[in-house]
C-alpha cells in the first residue's frame, strides 16, 4: 500500500487491513511517524502539533505480526495523545513551562488500556497550558495552527490532538474536555470529538484541570473511529473514585436512519451570539435529520446561559486547588535561588505559569476566600444542579439535543487573546453538557467561508450508544469532506 | 473546632469568691490509625523505614493522581465513633483543605469539614464534638544552612509519613484542670487501644494532642477567649502546658490585660510559651468538596462491621466489674482503664480454686501485692505467677488457710520462681496454725521476752504490743493468724 | 473593581508574585469576568441544592491492602533539589 493510501484509510480501516495481515502495523506507523516529525522539525512553519515524537516504531509493533482473529482490538495503529495525560518516562509537560521536560513515572490508566488493546504511543499533543484556552495560544510551547488556514487557531485546548487528525499527522488521537475542549477543537477543524458521561473513562494519570468536570474522549476522523476507540477506553479504574462500570459494551455504530428519533434545539443556545454562518450550516444540518426521518422541536434549557457564569466559577475554583502542587519542591521548575520559602513559590509559581493560568488561579482563590464562598462557588453549584435539572426534562421529551458546537467558525491566532471574556465564550455551547456531566459528540456538519463548523449531539448519561449511532447516521447524511485539511 | 469561643468581660459573678477565674479545656486529638496502607494509596505505612522508600505518585502529589479512601480506615472511624456514642454520619463527604508548606504536597490536605464521619457523643464525662477523617503531613527536617540552596537554612522532606489515615477527635470544652485533662486522655488512649485501631504512642506521635485554654470567672457560662496549645507529646507536658498556659492567661488576665486568640508552643524544656504564628496571614483553607472523591455512603453493613469488631471498652467494663462483679468502683476504674490488670484478674478470677477468692480480696492481691512486686507497668500475664496461682493463694489467704504474712511470703517466692502456692505452704511449712496450745506457748513466751512491753501494754499504751507481736510472728515464720495472736496476747495479760 | 489589596491577598494565598504592573491588569480582567458571572446573583436559588458530582457512586473505597512503592531513586528523580534521600526546600522556619 502506498503512503498516500494509508493516509486515506480511517484508524479502523487502518486496523482492519492490519488484522486481515494487508498492511504491517510497523509500516502505518512509520508513515505517521516520519509526518509527525516533519511537523515537529518545521516548527512554526508547520503545525506545531506535537510536543514529542517517536523516534520509531515501538518494539512491540515492529515484533508483532499477529494478524487475523489473534489481532487486538486496536491491531497497533499509532495514537497521538495529548500532552497532560502522564506517559511513563515520556515529556507530559500539560503545555506548562512549569513541567518542561517532567518525565512521570506511571502512565494514565486511559493511555494504559488503550496500549493493552494494541494503540501505540505515536506522538503527545501540543495544548493550552493546563488545558485552559480556547485557542490553543496558550501553550508554553507555542500555537498551534489551524490546518484549513494556517493563520487561524485549531481551538482549544485539544488543539494539537484535533489538528494532528485533521492534518493527516496521527490517524486519531486522545483529548481531554473540561468545558468544551475535545468538541471546539473538533469542530474548528472539521473532525469528530466525544466528550463521554462523566465517570465514563478513568481520570487517574490525567493532570488535572477542574477534577468534577475533566473527561478524557478520543478526536478521530469519523464517528466509527470514536467508537472504535471510546470502547477500549471505558471502564471503572480503582485507582479513580469517580470513574464507572460503563453499564454495556460499546458497540460499533451502524445506523443509516434516524427514524423514531427525536431532537431538541434548545432556543438559548441557537440564537443570539451565534455566527449567521454557523447557524445556516447548523439549520441545514437540521433538514439532513428530518430528511433521515428525525423528528426535530424545540425544546428549553432554561439555565444554560448562566452554564458560562457558573463554569468560570467552578472550573477555576477546582483548578486553583488541583495547580497547587506546583510549588517547586517534588518536580517541575523551580525559581533561581529563592531567598526563602515564600520566595520559592512565589517566584516558581509566578515564572512557571503563563498569563491565563494565573489568571484563572486568582479568580479560584478568590471565588473560594473566605467570605465569598457562599456568592461564588456556593452559588455556581447550586446553577448546576438547574442546569442538570433542565436536561432531565428536556430529555423527559426528546432524545437529544443538536446545538452549535461552537459560536463561530475558527478565529485568526491573536484575535480574542487580548480579551478574556469573548475567548470563554468560544465554550458556550459545550459547557452546560459539562456541567450536567452528559455525554456529546460533535461532528462536522459543513464548510462557512470555507471553514468547518461543528455540529453538537449530546444525550443523557450513557447514552454513548445511542448517541453514536445518531451521529453516524448523520454523519452518512452530510458527506463532509475532510480531505483537504490532510494535503 | 469550638470556635464559637468568644470574649466575655471577666466580671466575678455575683457569690463567687472575687477573682477567682475558672479554666475551661478542651482537646482536639490527632490518632494515627493502625491501617496497613495510607488514608488515600496503597503504600505500607512506615516505621522507621528509610526516608522517601514509602511513596507513590498519589502521595507524593505527582501530577494525575488520584487519591482513594481507605475502607479501613473508614471502619476505623465508625468504631471510634460507636466508642464515643457518636452519632455516624448517613453521608460523609472529605474537603481539601488548602495551603502551602513543604510537608504538604498536594497544596491540601484532605480533611473533612461541615459533614465529619462522626458527631456528637461522650467519653466519661467528657463530651465529644465530632471525629473526622484526615491525612497526615510528611516530615521536615531542618538541616540548617545548606550550600546546595543559596546560602540560606534549609529542610528536607521525608513524604514516608505523608498520608497516614489521621481520626481528629475534638471534645467540647468539659475540662477544667490540667490533670483531669491528662487522666481523661488516657481513658481516651486506652479505650482507642482496646479498640485496635491505634497503636496510641504519644513519644512515637501516633496520639498527638492540642489543647484549647480559656479562663473565665468561676461559674459563668460564657467562654473566654482561647489559645491553642500545640502537639504536646507526653502526658506530663500535656499537664505541664496547660498548666503553664493556665498561669499565663490567669496573670495576663488579673494584671488588667486581655487574652488574644492565637497558636501557641510549649517547649516542655524551658517551660516556656511562645506565639507560633505571629508573622502569619490569617488563615483562610479555602475549604471545599473534594472533587476526586465521591461522598462516603455510611451503610448499614458497613456500621453492622464496626460493631462486630468492637470489644468491652474500659468504661464499660468498669462498670460491669463494679455491678456485677461486686467490686468497690476504685477497683473496677483501676481493672477496667489498665486493660492488662483487668485481663489477668479475670483469667483468675474465672480459675475457680478451692477454696474459692473472693472478688474484692481477688482484686485488692492482683492491684495491690501483686503490682508492686513487679516492675513498672509490667503486664503481670508475662510474670511467673499464673492468674490460676494467685486465684489459689488469695483462696487460701481468705479461708485463713494461710495468713496475711505468709500469704505475702508465697506471692514472694511464686513472682520469683513462679508454682503452686499450696506446694510453697506446704515445702516451707507457712500453713497457718490453729489457735491451739502451741500458739499459747508461743505467746507466753513472748510476753516473758519482752516483759518491758507487756507493762506497757497491761498500763494501757496499746502500741507496746509491737515487739511482742513481732517475736510471736518471728518463732511462727508468720504461719499465725494475727487476730488470733492479739487475742491471746490479750487473754494471757488479763485485759 | 477589585481593589489592588484584594489582587494582593488573593496572590498571597495562591503564592504567585505579581509584579507591579501586573497588579493593575490583573485586578481590572478579574473584575471583567467576575462582572459577567455576577449574573448568577440574580437568579432564586435558596432551595436548591448543591451539585458537586454529577455522578453518584458507593463503595468506591479502597481495601486496605498494599501496593508497589516507588523506588527512592524513581521519587526523587524529577526534584529541582535534593539531599540525603529527601527533597530540600529552603526552611519554613528560617
Ligand atoms: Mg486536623
Ligand atoms: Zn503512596
Amino acid at each position: 500500500m502506498s503512503a498516500t493510501d494509508i493516509l486515506e484509510l480511517t484508524a479502523s480501516a487502518a486496523a482492519a487491513e492490519i488484522a486481515a495481515g494487508s498492511l504491517s502495523a510497523a509500516e502505518l506507523f512509520d508513515v505517521y511517524q516520519e509526518r509527525a516529525a516533519a511537523d515537529r522539525a518545521a516548527g512554526d512553519h508547520g503545525l506545531n502539533c506535537f510536543t514529542w515524537v517517536a523516534e520509531s516504531a515501538p518494539e512491540a509493533v515492529v515484533a508483532d505480526k499477529t494478524a487475523g482473529n489473534g489481532a487486538r482490538p486496536l491491531a497497533g495503529v499509532p495514537l497521538a495523545v495529548k500532552d497532560l495525560f502522564c506517559t511513563e518516562g515520556v515529556p507530559s509537560q500539560s503545555g506548562s513551562r512549569i513541567l518542561e521536560g517532567y518525565l512521570p513515572p506511571y502512565t494514565a490508566s486511559a493511555v494504559s488500556r488503550l496500549s493493552a488493546a494494541g494503540a501505540s504511543l505515536l506522538a503527545k499533543t501540543n495544548q493550552d497550558e493546563f488545558a485552559m484556552g480556547s485557542s490553543n495560544e496558550n501553550s508554553a510551547y507555542g500555537p498551534v495552527r489551524n490546518p484549513w488556514d494556517r493563520s487561524r487557531v485549531p481551538g482549544g485546548s485539544s488543539g494539537g490532538s484535533a489538528a494532528a487528525v485533521a492534518a493527516g499527522l496521527a490517524p486519531w488521537a486522545l483529548g481531554t474536555d473540561t468545558g468544551g475542549s475535545i468538541r471546539q477543537p473538533a469542530a474548528l477543524c472539521g473532525i469528530v470529538g466525544l466528550k463521554p458521561t462523566y465517570g465514563a473513562v478513568s481520570r487517574y494519570g490525567m493532570i488535572a484541570f477542574a477534577s468534577s468536570l475533566d473527561q478524557a474522549g478520543p478526536l478521530t476522523r469519523d464517528v466509527g473511529d470514536a467508537a472504535l476507540l471510546l470502547r477500549e477506553m471505558v471502564g471503572r479504574d480503582e485507582r479513580d473514585a469517580t470513574s464507572l462500570q460503563f453499564p454495556h459494551p460499546i458497540e460499533l455504530p451502524t445506523a443509516e436512519r434516524l427514524d423514531g428519533v427525536t431532537f431538541g434545539v434548545p432556543e438559548e443556545l441557537t440564537g443570539e451570539g451565534i455566527e449567521a454562518g454557523v447557524l445556516e450550516s447548523f439549520h441545514a444540518a437540521l433538514d439532513r435529520a428530518r430528511d433521515l426521518g428525525a423528528q426535530v422541536r424545540e425544546v428549553h434549557l432554561a439555565h444554560a446561559p448562566h452554564a458560562l457564569s457558573a463554569y468560570y466559577v467552578i472550573a477555576p475554583a477546582e483548578a486553583s486547588s488541583n495547580l497547587a502542587r506546583f510549588d517547586g519542591v517534588r518536580y517541575g521548575y523551580r525559581a533561581e535561588e529563592p531567598r526563602d520559602l515564600l520566595d520559592m513559590y512565589t517566584r516558581t509559581r509566578h515564572d512557571g505559569f503563563g498569563a491565563e493560568v494565573r489568571r484563572r488561579i486568582m479568580l479560584g482563590t478568590y471565588a473560594l476566600s473566605s467570605g465569598y464562598y457562599d456568592a461564588y462557588y456556593g452559588r455556581a453549584q447550586r446553577v448546576r444542579t438547574k442546569i442538570s435539572e433542565d436536561f432531565r426534562t428536556a430529555f423527559a421529551a426528546v432524545d437529544f439535543i443538536l446545538t452549535p458546537t461552537a459560536p463561530t467558525v475558527a478565529f485568526g491566532l491573536g484575535e480574542k487573546t487580548g480579551d478574556p471574556l469573548s475567548m470563554y465564550l468560544s465554550d458556550y455551547c459545550t459547557v452546560p453538557m459539562s456541567l450536567a456531566g452528559i455525554p456529546a459528540i460533535s461532528i462536522p456538519c459543513g464548510l462557512s467561508r470555507g471553514l468547518p463548523v461543528g455540529l453538537q449531539v449530546a444525550g443523557s448519561a450513557f447514552s454513548e450508544n445511542r448517541l453514536l449511532d445518531v451521529a453516524h447516521a448523520l454523519e452518512g447524511a452530510l458527506a463532509f469532506d475532510g480531505s483537504p485539511a490532510r494535503v | 473546632m469550638s470556635d464559637t469561643a468568644n470574649a466575655s468581660s471577666t466580671e466575678t459573678p455575683a457569690g463567687g469568691p472575687p477573682g477567682a477565674l475558672e479554666a475551661v479545656i478542651g482537646l482536639e486529638i490527632h490518632v494515627q490509625l493502625a491501617t496497613r496502607t495510607k488514608m488515600f494509596c496503597g503504600c505500607e505505612l512506615s516505621f522507621g523505614e528509610p526516608p522517601n522508600t514509602r511513596t507513590c505518585p498519589v502521595c507524593l502529589g505527582l501530577p494525575g493522581s488520584l487519591p482513594v479512601a481507605n475502607a479501613r480506615a473508614v471502619h476505623f472511624g465508625l468504631m471510634i465513633g460507636l466508642a464515643l456514642g457518636s452519632e455516624l454520619a448517613p453521608r460523609s463527604i472529605f474537603h481539601r483543605k488548602n495551603y502551602f508548606y513543604p510537608d504538604l504536597p498536594k497544596g491540601y490536605q484532605i480533611s473533612q469539614y461541615d459533614e465529619p464521619l462522626c458527631l456528637g457523643g461522650s467519653l466519661g464525662e467528657v463530651r465529644i464534638h465530632r471525629v473526622h477523617l484526615e491525612e497526615d503531613a510528611a516530615k521536615l527536617i531542618h538541616v540548617g544552612a545548606s550550600g546546595r540552596i543559596h546560602g540560606s537554612d534549609a529542610s528536607i522532606v521525608d513524604f514516608n509519613r505523608g498520608g497516614t489515615p489521621l481520626a481528629e477527635i475534638v471534645t467540647e470544652p468539659d475540662l477544667r484542670t490540667p490533670e483531669q485533662a491528662s487522666e481523661w486522655l488516657r481513658l481516651l488512649r486506652t479505650t482507642l487501644r482496646q479498640l485496635g485501631v491505634s497503636d496510641v504512642n504519644m513519644e512515637e506521635g501516633s496520639l498527638r494532642c492540642d489543647a484549647n485554654i480559656s479562663l473565665r470567672p468561676a461559674g459563668a457560662s460564657e467562654l473566654g477567649v482561647k489559645t491553642e496549645l500545640k502537639n504536646m507529646n507526653s502526658f506530663r507536658f500535656i499537664e505541664r502546658g496547660i498548666r503553664a498556659e493556665i498561669a499565663r492567661q490567669e496573670k495576663l488576665i488579673l494584671g488588667g490585660g486581655t487574652v488574644v486568640q492565637e497558636t501557641l508552643h510549649f517547649d516542655p524544656g524551658s517551660g516556656a510559651i511562645t506565639s507560633l504564628r505571629s508573622k502569619e496571614e490569617a488563615h483562610d483553607y479555602r475549604y471545599f468538596p473534594e472533587p476526586d472523591l465521591l461522598p462516603v455512603r455510611i451503610e448499614q453493613a458497613m456500621i453492622d462491621a464496626a460493631s462486630a469488631d468492637m470489644t468491652e471498652l474500659p468504661a464499660a467494663r468498669a462498670e460491669r466489674l463494679r455491678v456485677e462483679v461486686g467490686l468497690s468502683a476504685e477497683s473496677a476504674r483501676l481493672l477496667a482503664f489498665r486493660g492488662e490488670l483487668g485481663d489477668y484478674f479475670e483469667a483468675a478470677l474465672a480459675a475457680t480454686a478451692d477454696p474459692a477468692a473472693p472478688a474484692q480480696v481477688l482484686a485488692n492481691w492482683v492491684t495491690g501485692e501483686l503490682v508492686s512486686r513487679l516492675g513498672e507497668g509490667e503486664d503481670p500475664a508475662s510474670s511467673r505467677v499464673r492468674p490460676e496461682a494467685i486465684s489459689a493463694l488469695v483462696g487460701l489467704v481468705a479461708e485463713k488457710h494461710v495468713s496475711v504474712g505468709a500469704g505475702r511470703q508465697v506471692l514472694d517466692r511464686l513472682v520469683a520462681d513462679g508454682g503452686d502456692p499450696e506446694a510453697i505452704v506446704a515445702a516451707e511449712g507457712l500453713a497457718a496454725m490453729d489457735g491451739g496450745d502451741e500458739l499459747a506457748g508461743i505467746v507466753a513466751a513472748a510476753l516473758e521476752a519482752n516483759a518491758d512491753a507487756a507493762t506497757r501494754v497491761r498500763e494501757g499504751n496499746p502500741k507496746a504490743v509491737g515487739p511482742i507481736v513481732g517475736y510471736v510472728m518471728r518463732e511462727t515464720k508468720g504461719r499465725a493468724d494475727g487476730t488470733e495472736v492479739s487475742r491471746l496476747i490479750h487473754e494471757q495479760l488479763g485485759i | 473593581m477589585i481593589a489592588r489589596d484584594e489582587v494582593l491577598h488573593v496572590a498571597r494565598l495562591a503564592r504567585l508574585a505579581l509584579s507591579d504592573e501586573e497588579i493593575e491588569p490583573m485586578a481590572r480582567e478579574l473584575s471583567a469576568v467576575l462582572d459577567h458571572i455576577a449574573k448568577i446573583g440574580e437568579l432564586d436559588l435558596d432551595e436548591v441544592a448543591p451539585t458537586s458530582h454529577v455522578v453518584e457512586v458507593t463503595g468506591a473505597l479502597r481495601p486496605d491492602e498494599p501496593r508497589p512503592c516507588l523506588p527512592r531513586e524513581v521519587a526523587l528523580a524529577q526534584a529541582p533539589a535534593t539531599s540525603d534521600d529527601g527533597f530540600l526546600v529552603p526552611s519554613p522556619q528560617a
